[in-house]
């Protein structure tokens, strides 16, 4: 077995180890950044000099955000976010986790445009969730019951950033997670964003949206098609922060039987590919995480880019965990 | 020194996607309480033309010299100066030689003695007269404003065109000079195409009664400078091009050509000196290469820069690209005045051009344009030069019919004060 390095330190470890000698770092974990990436230091342009106020030196375009264009990657798993070529700001966020040889977790935040702050409550919601569920991987918790606990935690987590009196614009946001662990998948969802289960035999969509409009088509008072027309379409009726009288999450928990990917995603994505026949159609094969998750967002950008894209790509091996 | 500057920013900075055209307003303000130049730093030289034709009508001379010797009686103690006088040559006739002299009782009375003594006779070569003034100056040492008055009663007719537009590149930028016409045998546009280069104004004083106060004013002015030689710095992104840079108000002036390179995508343009309380309007046209809706863009940053190179002021203009037609279609109102304004005076002075060279139609529809645009704006001063002209039978609609019988004065008037401006919303 070949020597690795510590992702915090570089100081050499070995494949067995359990926590780096040099700096004490957990290497079972490996997880994204906290708080989302790190600043960009180059424009678009290639210019590295910004001004005071952050205007390129060269192009004097606004520094570019960090959070314009994200990518992760981990060993069995990637994502992919970005501001899209309408919105001012990308307010969705992304973070996962492998625990090497136990599983994965994912979490996907899509920022309520109409609230304060929105980036900051979808970035504050998965790390503290992906927290929760990697700490539940390690330890082998439930996984549902671990979503929830996520849920709510992240829902807790968001909630603090209200300011008193102003709950009408509270920070809020979306939630869709994954779980994988051994040979099962747990999916939990709050709001519209979604998760797709795509194999070789065909693709399927794991959440059903908190809008009015699905509540409505599930109730029989619109049709699908109505629904989609109808100005309701995208009103969340759950959501995570200060106002959401929160009481959990809806889940499903399934097992892998066969090799293929789950794909997390905000609206951004699924609006240009609402069927999972749609993603089937357009996804990549043969090509790692990454690849996929970039190609999806490529779509997404091509169909208008309407609003903030995330998408997270795990692969599911199918009876050997991730 | 020791003035303020302030940069204040008016535009909408929404645009549509695509679009490419940014326009702003730059007013700029020295603020401060920093008194005048010490008057060592100040230099005065007063062009007078003594061809043969300011000899008719006889209160002309004689009212140019009253006017010549106001203006010295206003230069404060210190402040060095010369008198000019000129033909088709040009000679200075106080002090004795060709330098300056300070102010003070005994030169002052010395000075008006010299005027008192002049002759007309000869004809009319103002770029030598420009080019005089220049020599003269440049043995001025002190870092204060250099200003020249120019007073004329006719036509540059004893050198070319290109002969005095090679002389005004020469000295453009080495002192400012407000030229005066009087009587109706000169021209607008020689006169403010010599104003323009030398970053003054331009008038007509149509009685020579006028003169002397006209001439205190500007000496007075010209001697509450503060600051000399103020430059505004534009740097504008990679891809982009300044379409135009216009001083606004009080005056039209328009700075574009004037630019020279500062540095990477930076150039200077000249504004002059300045004095404490004084502000001006700019206005800036820029295209920059669109971005995507959504991104923010700094399309130019204005600076106010001294002689030494001190940032003396700043001032962003941005951009940012929508498709919230309701952001990018708000209007400016700082830019849709100053856009107006400008529109106000092209179309008097193409309309005083097409009446001139007997175009009737066009010289109808244009001063039209301009009645209807001055009703508007509630340019009253404007209308009532206006209505000297053409006979207005709708200042709404801009409805007018030519008058036959226009006086010299009221035409010459009318063109001059074309390119007088008001700020928004000050009458
Ligand atoms: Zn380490
Ligand atoms: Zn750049």
């Amino acid at each position: 077995m070949s020597m690795e390095t510590c992702p915090e330190c570089a100081a050499a470890v070995s494949p067995q180890d359990r926590f780096c000698e040099q700096c004490g770092r957990n290497l079972r974990v490996q997880r994204t950044t906290v708080g989302g990436p790190e600043a960009a230091a180059r424009c678009a342009c290639g210019g590295e000099s910004f001004d005071a106020d952050g205007f390129c030196g060269s192009c004097g375009r606004a520094r570019p955000s960090a959070r314009d264009r994200v990518e992760f990657v981990l060993p069995g798993l990637a994502g992919v976010s970005d501001r899209g070529k309408r919105r001012q700001r990308n307010e969705d966020s992304m973070a996962f986790g492998r625990v090497r040889g136990r599983g994965v977790a994912a979490v996907v935040c899509d920022g309520v445009a109409s609230s304060e702050r929105a980036e900051q409550a979808s970035q504050v919601a998965v790390d503290t969730a992906v927290d929760v569920l990697l700490t539940a991987v390690q330890s082998g918790t439930d996984p549902e019951a671990a979503t929830r606990d996520a849920v709510l935690a992240a829902d807790a987590a968001v909630a603090r950033l209200a300011r008193p009196g102003a709950e009408e614009v509270a920070p809020s946001c979306t939630f869709v997670s994954a779980v994988v662990a051994d040979d099962t998948a747990t999916v939990g969802w709050v709001g519209d964003s979604r998760a797709y289960l795509v194999a070789e035999a065909g693709a399927a969509r794991l959440t059903t949206d908190d809008t009015w409009a699905a509540q409505l088509v599930a109730e029989g008072v619109l049709t699908e098609e109505e629904a989609l027309t109808d100005r309701r379409a995208h009103v969340l009726s759950r959501w995570l922060g200060a106002d959401s009288g929160l009481d959990g999450p809806q889940a499903v928990t399934f097992r892998v039987e066969t090799p293929g990917l789950l794909v997390l995603c905000s609206d951004g994505l699924w609006n240009y590919l609402p069927e999972p026949e749609d993603l089937l159609a357009v996804l990549p094969r043969g090509v790692p995480p990454i690849e996929v998750a970039r190609e999806l967002v490529e779509v997404a950008l091509k169909s208008g880019g309407h609003d903030n894209i995330t998408v997270v790509v795990v692969t599911l091996r199918g009876g050997h965990g991730a | 020194m020791g003035l303020d500057f302030g940069v204040e920013v008016f535009q909408n900075e929404y645009l549509p996607e695509g679009e490419a055209r940014v326009d702003a307003i730059l007013t700029v303000s020295a603020t401060g309480t920093a008194a005048p130049v010490p008057v060592e730093g100040a230099a005065e030289v007063l062009i007078i033309d003594t061809s043969g034709s300011m000899r008719y009508p006889p209160t002309k001379l004689a009212a140019a010299k009253q006017a010549t010797e106001v203006a010295i009686d206003t230069l404060r103690d210190g402040v060095v100066f010369a008198v000019v006088q000129g033909t088709d040559e040009a000679e200075v006739v106080y002090p004795r030689g060709s330098g300056l002299v300070a102010a003070s009782p005994q030169t002052r009375a010395a000075a008006k003695q010299a005027v008192a003594r002049l002759r007309a006779d000869g004809g009319t070569a103002m770029g030598r007269w420009l080019l005089l003034a220049d020599r003269v100056l440049a043995t001025h040492t002190g870092s204060g404003p250099r200003h020249a008055i120019l007073l004329t009663d006719g036509q540059n007719q004893h050198e070319t065109p290109q002969q005095l537009g090679r002389t005004l590149d020469k000295v453009a930028g080495r002192f400012t000079v407000d030229c005066r016409g009087v009587g109706t045998d000169w021209e607008v546009s020689e006169l403010r195409r010599i104003s323009e280069a030398m970053l003054g104004t331009v008038d007509i004083v149509a009685d020579p009664a006028w003169l002397a106060e006209d001439f205190r004013a500007m000496t007075a002015a010209a001697m509450g400078k503060a600051v000399a030689d103020v430059s505004l710095r534009l740097w504008t992104p990679e891809g982009a091009e300044v379409v135009f840079l216009k001083q606004a108000a009080p005056g039209l002036l328009d700075l574009t050509g004037r630019r020279t390179e500062s540095g990477v995508r930076t150039g200077d343009y000249p504004t002059g000196a300045w004095a404490g309380g004084e502000s001006r309007d700019y206005h800036l046209c820029v295209r920059v290469k669109p971005a995507k809706v959504g991104d923010r863009m700094l399309a130019a940053r204005a600076s106010l820069v001294s002689p030494g190179g001190d940032v003396l002021g700043q001032g962003r203009v941005l951009a940012v690209w929508t498709d919230d037609t309701a952001l990018s279609t708000r209007i400016s109102p700082e830019v849709a005045h100053h856009t107006g304004q400008a529109e106000l005076a092209s179309a008097i002075q193409e309309g005083l051009e097409a009446r001139k060279a007997g175009d009737a139609e066009t010289a109808t529809a244009r001063l039209g344009r301009a009645v209807k645009l001055a009703h508007e704006s509630g340019r009253t001063d404007t209308a009532k030069l206006l209505a000297k002209v053409v006979e207005v039978q709708d200042p709404a609609t801009g409805t007018v019919r030519l008058r036959a019988r226009v006086a010299d004065a009221d035409e010459m008037t009318l063109d001059t004060r074309s390119t007088v401006t008001r700020r928004v919303g000050k009458g």
